[in-house]
């Protein structure tokens, strides 16, 4: 058997990784590319649903 | 709480294929939703779809990183790595027992009666392999004269987007069948092969080969929302292992990259020693209980 028992201790880790994504999808919306995702989410891509 | 599972898992497929003018259309969803990230994994190429899929997006870009750059425009997929991470940090793999279409079609095939059998652990790495082979570096570096990649987890192994996307839209546009040929006939024979494999093995797809829950699984040990261990409730009695869709041995190894928070493990927990919190916060009170485990094969 591993693994704590409860102590009620808030966890950083997930707060930091939170922040850290949360930045670099900003950082990705500074450099346009949403828009980039939305040019290729509105086309059926034939090669990739095998029809290309 | 399984009950509520399915629930969730239903909205999920619903809010990420919410598009039902399609049949009238012939085509796929092309409003301003699709620059919102489908937690699981959910072809953006299936006629239903209103969300993008990470990894198909991701593949994109990396597929065409050098061609914007030589364009002046700096695409890099930090965007789509930066909200699939949000959701990795908040949830981890509790997306694929939550929220992923796939992930649900594979339970249902599940339940189809018959002999069951496991899935040798050493397969859960392949995934990772898939993920960093298929999804980033193929893209990235096996270009064409033009410098342009190809997307080659969708385009050669994906069965969802066959099971979403392909086989819709040979239904909605007949005269896509032209273009049938051997990577069609090579998706389906992946597609039929996960689907046999589901019938008799639980969640195959999610344990050896996707890359979506490879990529959540690295937060296995950062995420917010997680199960937990009670060391001193904990008999080792291990009801927690025979129940488990995904072969974890909960009580040995609490963090498992495989776990997908379906709380399986905890119903089947006479002792009240699995229990769900936030950023190490319990997230409800936990009772011991009387009723005990019902084992499957895994």
């Amino acid at each position: 058997m591993t693994g704590p028992t409860p102590q009620n201790t808030i966890r950083k880790a997930p707060l930091l990784a939170l922040l850290f994504f949360t930045v670099l999808g900003i950082v990705g919306v500074t450099l346009h590319e949403p828009g980039r995702v939305l040019e290729q989410a509105w086309q059926v891509c034939l090669s990739c649903i095998g029809l290309g | 709480m399984d009950h509520l599972r399915k629930w969730v898992q239903a909205v999920f497929v619903l809010l990420t294929n919410g598009y039902w003018n399609f049949p009238v259309t012939k085509t796929i969803y092309q409003g301003p939703l699709k620059v919102v990230c489908s937690p699981g994994l959910n072809c953006y190429s299936c006629p239903a779809a209103t969300t993008y899929c990470p990894m198909g997006a991701l593949q994109q870009l990396m597929a065409g990183i050098r061609m914007a750059v030589e364009n002046g425009q700096y695409y890099f997929g930090f965007y789509i790595v930066g909200t699939i991470g949000v959701i990795g940090a908040m949830a981890g793999r509790m997306v694929c027992g939550w929220a992923c279409p796939f992930g649900l079609f594979q339970e249902l095939l599940h339940k189809i009666p018959g002999r069951k059998f496991g899935v040798p652990r050493p397969l859960r790495f392949v995934k990772f392999a898939v993920l960093a082979l298929m999804v980033v570096v193929l893209p990235l570096f096996a270009v064409d004269d033009f410098g342009l990649g190809s997307p080659w987890f969708c385009k050669y192994l994906c069965p969802a987007g066959t099971l979403e996307a392909g086989l819709p839209m040979l239904l909605l546009q007949p005269g896509l069948r032209e273009n049938l040929g051997w990577l069609f006939v090579n998706k389906l024979f992946f597609l039929a092969v996960f689907i046999g494999w589901s019938v008799v093995s639980s969640r195959p797809f999610c344990r050896t080969t996707c890359p979506l829950g490879a990529f959540y699984a690295l937060f296995s040990k950062v995420k917010m929302i997680r199960l937990q261990l009670d060391t001193s409730r904990c008999t080792g009695c291990g009801a927690c292992h025979a129940v488990c869709p995904m072969g974890v041995k909960f009580n040995e190894q609490p963090n498992d990259t495989e776990c997908i928070t379906c709380m399986a493990c905890g119903r089947a927990c006479r002792f009240g020693a699995i229990y769900l919190e936030a950023a190490g916060l319990p997230l409800a009170a936990r009772d011991v209980k009387v009723k005990g485990a019902r084992p499957e094969a895994v």
